[in-house]
């Protein structure tokens, strides 16, 4: 036993083991030969045998382990290794910002019920413009900038375009759909617009719709302050004031507080406090009446949204065209 | 539409301040971008020159004897233009200035000037920040009040207002004083258009004749003679300025004056210039020509409405006038126009020949045609007043299109309704007729309503429900979340599947990137290394020639994308776009299928330490879409394929079934060259429409194996042609063999030339019992003779 104590490496322990506790030590010679003995000896020095076998067993595992933590403590320094050198990397990619607003935007409106629909870029001006109140002669349609696609009307005299907003799918959808409705429909839409930092031709939107019997401004505003709470964050103040879109009546803006200024009034916000968001309001009767709905019996609630001003404003973005320019060093940061 | 706070306080007394005004016009509807501020100086008063003395110590300063009114202050000044008698500005202390030698803003305060105290100052224009100009002081003219403030007198907010389509109204001050008196519950005190006719009859002196009333629904003509032309009163010309527009002369000026008062434009003729005095309003003929105000000749067409005399054109309707008919020094009599045009109509010509104007902006926002005559008869009142004209008797006034307009019905229920607020009757009423509307009670909860007649936009019942609540205010309406039955959901695949293909793609290390649809024929051939078989769609006036046609393939955008980060970028680049390509169809909307296309290369080895140090292959490209047909649970084969984007021999058709779902390879070096790509550059398409269906399948579940599995290795030699393909099709035919693993690929030395070795790693594995040695011993050899017999394969020695 003062052997074992002794010993310093783990090395000395094995020719321990074998010494006391091998097959050809003592012990294991004595326990081997107890079959020649009698009955009664055999019982008494088996009993004492065993019980020094475990004692010296045991003994030996105590110091094995005792043994094996000190040298793996001071092992460990010798196998240490830099920690601070980079890991082996692993290849990394990323989801356009504009598709992570529009994902994040739509379970947003689908926790609330809505579906999510998508619809032609290349539309008919009927679905753009005639079926959303502004028909041929309307002076909106004239001040909204589109592209028109050179191709012969089709045999109803309508005429192709690029979209210029994701809203004919509200006609698209509540002619083939019986409320209630609730839509909402992202996408990409074209204005004929120079391209400069603040301007695109093309951009994102997401389009929402709401028709049953009995919705209200009231639903309006508790549905998109819904929104507004879920996405830019409970304690931001949001703002509705009146403002005007063909097909809607009554029209709202829907502003939040400036993050930046907290609605005192900054650069990104212009001074007012207020950043607008989205343009909304109750379906106007004409649209009702031209997809066939009564509009005393029905009436319901749109909205849109440009989406690439969100992150613009997140993030504090100074050209809007770094999203469609597919940089990768403006990508990757998102 | 800029509005001066001083001109709009004529018609209707404003108590909030501009601030407060400016955000509850907002709030309303009109967007007040910008509240300028005219002056705005405290403590500074008009003040005459009483009496001037020399200063006791300086030769260059003087005292001036200032009168306040009340009382008499004595300042020391060094302006050279002290006459007593004139009216002045003056400063006492604690005004805030601009120093007029550093242009700093400063605050005024009582000091002694050699000697002598000083407790005010009489300000140069650039004192007030009016101009830069310090030469001496600013005299007012004779009319400002004594002792009052100067910003009583010279003062002025002006409002910006962002006027939305349907409010023509708000581009007028008095249609804004109508709007703020709504806002305030003040009252509007509309301008007495009383004037005292002097002339003969108009009817004897002027013809009207309305050829084409379609576009011409309604024409008042007024005339005043005995005109003498000249500058405008000081007054009129502020308020013009305010509204920035020039002052031209005083007939000019009150055109423009009315215009800006009451939202209706109108044209001054000089009555001399027209021929027969008559006036004809009808189509242009085509190829009509007329020189208009601004010198140059215009070549109408045949859906221009024009003003003609019997001999020529002059003016082209809501647009501009002619220049043989305009108003010169000269002119004595002038024949006003004071009329309403199809506002369609207006709005073409004026694009067509390029002639925005206040009034075309006007006219196409469609002004109510009963702001005629009063217009009229403002701005004959106006010409009586400042240019000394006669006025006729009478204005003619033709109204074609005169229209009886019917009251709208609103019910209460309806009101409650579509707000979701209930407005009590009376609210309803009192807010109704604050916006100026003819408002009569059918019953306890209905009413008939009637637009006032300055606004255009009140038709429906909804419109008037619109003003009921921005009046009140949108805050007023309580907010609810939707309560009704939850509508049913169909399932949206695409959708999904795309949102799988993005995350997959990510995850793997591919950045998503989104393209421009408009693209430019040379990317899209360049990019399928042919000439277009489909003749892709193109806009009709396309911004620039890189932004012409629908793409028809995803590759160009992301090959050009590519390249374009290639300069910047070290090591491997992942890139992947999903969306639409548009395929044209005969007389419908083009079929716009669902596409995904992947591209990556490798510029050279990222200096990374334990990077990845060989560059992206072939293999890397099938690998991300292997990873990707995992993810979406789809099972996928690879056939020789053909495509001319891709190099012959190292592309691959994606086929699922008999389906072919999409492409993968190496770029064609022809398409690597002329996107300015390096040879090593991969790409994969996928169809993702074409796919979808594959994806719908339920994933199977099998049971774990309850016995273990025996693994052994397979080395093979074989000639060059045979494929990995060939080799575990056969294996994979014996059911024993649970996986069949390539883990080694190798030609050169070790094997005959024209040879390779493929070795596996073969896992048997039986569902019902534990395979012994033997039994795997003995598919093995038969598995071996099969590849012997069928393709010649040896086992490896």
């Amino acid at each position: 036993m003062g052997e074992l104590t002794a010993a310093k490496m783990s090395a000395e322990l094995e020719p321990w083991r074998v010494r006391y506790l091998g097959k050809k030590s003592q012990l294991t010679e004595i326990l081997r030969g107890l079959s020649s003995l009698s009955i009664e000896e055999r019982k008494e020095a088996g009993a004492l045998s065993n019980t020094l076998k475990i004692e010296l067993e045991s003994a030996f595992k105590s110091k094995e382990e005792s043994m094996r933590d000190s040298e793996m403590a001071s092992g460990a320094a010798k196998d240490a290794i830099d920690i601070s050198l980079p890991g082996r990397p692993f290849p990394r990619g990323r989801l356009h910002p504009v598709s992570q607003a529009l994902g994040e935007i739509s379970s947003i409106f689908t926790g609330m019920g809505f579906q999510v629909l998508e619809g032609p870029e290349v539309e008919w001006d009927y679905y753009n413009f005639d079926m959303l109140n502004m028909p041929k002669e309307h002076p909106a349609r004239a001040a909204t900038d589109t592209f028109w696609i050179d191709a012969p009307p089709n045999d109803r005299g309508w005429q192709m375009l690029l979209r210029t907003h994701t809203s004919p799918m509200q006609v698209r959808t509540m002619e083939k759909t019986k409320p209630p409705i609730r839509i909402v429909v992202p996408g990409i839409v074209h204005r004929y617009e120079a391209t400069d930092a603040t301007h695109l031709s093309m951009f994102s939107q997401i389009e929402g719709l709401a028709v049953d019997e009995g919705i209200g401004m009231a639903d309006l505003k508790g549905t998109l302050h819904e929104f507004a709470r879920r996405f830019f964050g409970p304690d931001r103040r949001v703002r509705f004031r009146c403002d005007f879109f063909p097909y809607v009546e009554p029209g709202a803006e829907m502003a939040v507080e400036c993050a930046v200024c907290c609605g005192d009034g900054c650069r990104l916000c212009g001074g007012s406090g207020w950043i607008e968001v989205l343009g909304s309001g109750m379906v106007h009767p004409h649209v009702l009446e031209g997809v066939g709905l009564d509009p005393k019996k029905y009436s319901g609630f749109a909205f849109g949204m440009g989406i690439e001003r969100i992150p613009l404003l997140r993030y504090g973005i100074e050209d809007i065209r770094l999203f469609y320019g597919s940089d990768l060093r403006f990508l990757r940061q998102f | 539409m800029k509005c001066s706070l001083k001109w709009l306080r004529k018609y209707v007394d404003i108590t909030l301040s501009p601030e407060e005004l400016a955000k509850r016009m907002t709030l309303a509807g009109t967007e007040v971008s910008h509240v300028e501020v005219i002056g705005g100086w405290e403590n500074v008063y008009v003040g005459q020159i009483a009496a001037v003395n020399p200063h006791p110590n300086a030769d260059r300063l003087r005292l001036a004897t200032v009168n306040l009114g009340g009382e008499q202050v004595t300042v020391v000044c060094g302006a050279p233009n002290l006459v007593i008698g004139d009216k002045i500005a003056f400063a006492r202390a604690g005004a805030n200035l601009i120093d007029g030698h550093k242009g700093e803003k400063i605050m005024l305060k009582p000091s002694k000037i050699r000697g002598v105290l000083s407790e005010g100052m009489v300000c140069s224009e650039m004192e007030l920040g009016l101009s830069k100009n310090h030469e001496g002081i600013l005299v007012l003219p004779p009319d400002a009040p004594l002792g009052g403030k100067l910003s009583d007198y010279m003062g002025d907010v002006v409002f910006d207002l962002e006027v939305t389509p349907n409010r023509p109204d708000m581009l007028s001050v008095l249609g804004i004083a109508h709007e703020v008196a709504a806002l305030t519950g003040a009252t509007v005190h509309e301008p007495n258009l009383d004037y005292a006719p002097a002339g003969r009859s108009i009817g004897e002196s002027v013809s009207v004749e309305i050829a084409d009333a379609d576009l011409c629904p309604r024409y008042c003509a007024a005339l005043v003679t005995d005109i003498k032309i000249g500058e405008s009163p000081r007054w009129l010309k502020e308020a013009l300025m305010a509204s920035a527009v020039r002052s031209i002369n005083n007939v000019v000026d009150i055109t423009n004056f009315v215009m800006l008062e009451y939202g209706q434009p109108l044209h001054a003729f000089d009555y001399k210039q027209i021929g027969c005095s008559k006036i004809i309003i009808r189509r242009a003929n085509e190829d009509e020509v007329i020189t208009t105000l601004d010198g140059v000749e215009r070549k109408l067409s045949a859906d221009t409405l024009v003003i003609v005399d019997p001999n020529r054109a002059i003016a082209v309707a809501g647009v501009m006038g002619g220049a043989t008919s305009e108003v010169t020094p000269s002119t004595t009599a002038i024949l006003l126009e004071s009329a309403s045009f199809k506002p369609s109509s207006v709005h073409n010509t004026a694009s067509r020949l390029k002639l925005q104007s206040e009034a075309s902006a006007r006219f196409e926002r469609g002004i109510r045609p009963e702001l005629t005559l009063p217009a009229a008869r403002r701005a004959v009142q106006l010409m009586v007043e400042l240019c000394g004209g006669k006025a006729a008797e009478g204005i003619i006034d033709h109204y074609p299109g005169r229209r009886d307009i019917a009251p709208v019905t609103l019910t209460t229920a309806e009101v409650k309704r579509i707000l979701g607020l209930e407005v009590s009757p009376a609210q309803i009423e009192k807010t109704l007729v604050s916006l100026g509307c003819a408002v009569t009670r059918r019953s306890e909860h209905e009413f008939a309503v009637t637009a006032p007649y300055w606004r255009s936009d009140l038709r429906l019942d909804a419109d008037f429900i619109e003003d009921i609540a921005r009046i009140m205010g949108y805050e007023h309406i309580p907010e609810r979340l939707l309560s009704g039955a939850l509508p049913h959901q169909n399932p949206n695949p695409m959708l999904s599947l795309r949102e799988k293909m993005r995350q997959a793609l990510a995850g793997f290390g591919f950045q998503e990137i989104i393209t421009y649809a408009l693209t430019d024929r040379q990317t899209l051939e360049k990019g399928l290394n042919t000439t277009l078989t489909v003749e892709p769609l193109r806009v009709a006036h396309p911004m620039s020639s890189e932004q012409e046609y629908l793409r028809t393939s995803l590759r160009g955008n992301l090959l050009a994308a590519l390249s374009s980060n290639m300069r910047r970028e070290e090591g491997a680049i992942l890139l992947f776009e999903t969306g639409h390509i548009y395929l044209p169809r005969a007389g419908d909307l083009p079929e716009e299928p669902e596409m995904l296309c992947g591209v990556l290369t490798s510029t050279g080895v990222e200096k990374v330490w334990r990077g990845r140090k060989e560059p992206m292959d072939f293999f890397d490209a099938k690998g991300a879409v292997e990873g990707l047909m995992a993810a979406l649970g789809v099972s996928v084969e690879y056939k020789e394929s053909n495509d001319a984007g891709l190099r012959t021999g190292r592309q691959a058709a994606i086929m699922t079934g008999n389906a072919q779902i999409g492409v993968l390879g190496e770029l064609h070096p022809k398409v690597s060259q002329a996107f300015d790509l390096l040879a090593g550059t991969y790409l994969f398409e996928i169809q993702a429409d074409t796919l979808m269906p594959y994806t719908l399948e339920a994933a199977r579940y099998e049971p774990l194996p309850r016995f273990p599995a025996v693994v052994r290795d397979l080395a093979l030699v074989l000639d060059e042609g045979v494929s990995h393909q060939q080799v575990v099709d056969i294996i994979r035919g014996f059911s024993l063999v649970k996986k069949a693993v390539l883990f080694d690929v190798y030609s050169g030395k070790q094997v005959a030339a024209s040879k390779k070795s493929l070795a596996y790693s073969l896992a048997f594995q039986s569902p019902d019992h534990t395979l012994t040695d033997t039994e795997v011993d003995k598919v093995l050899e038969s598995i071996l003779k099969k590849l012997q017999t069928e393709l010649g394969a040896m086992l490896r020695g």
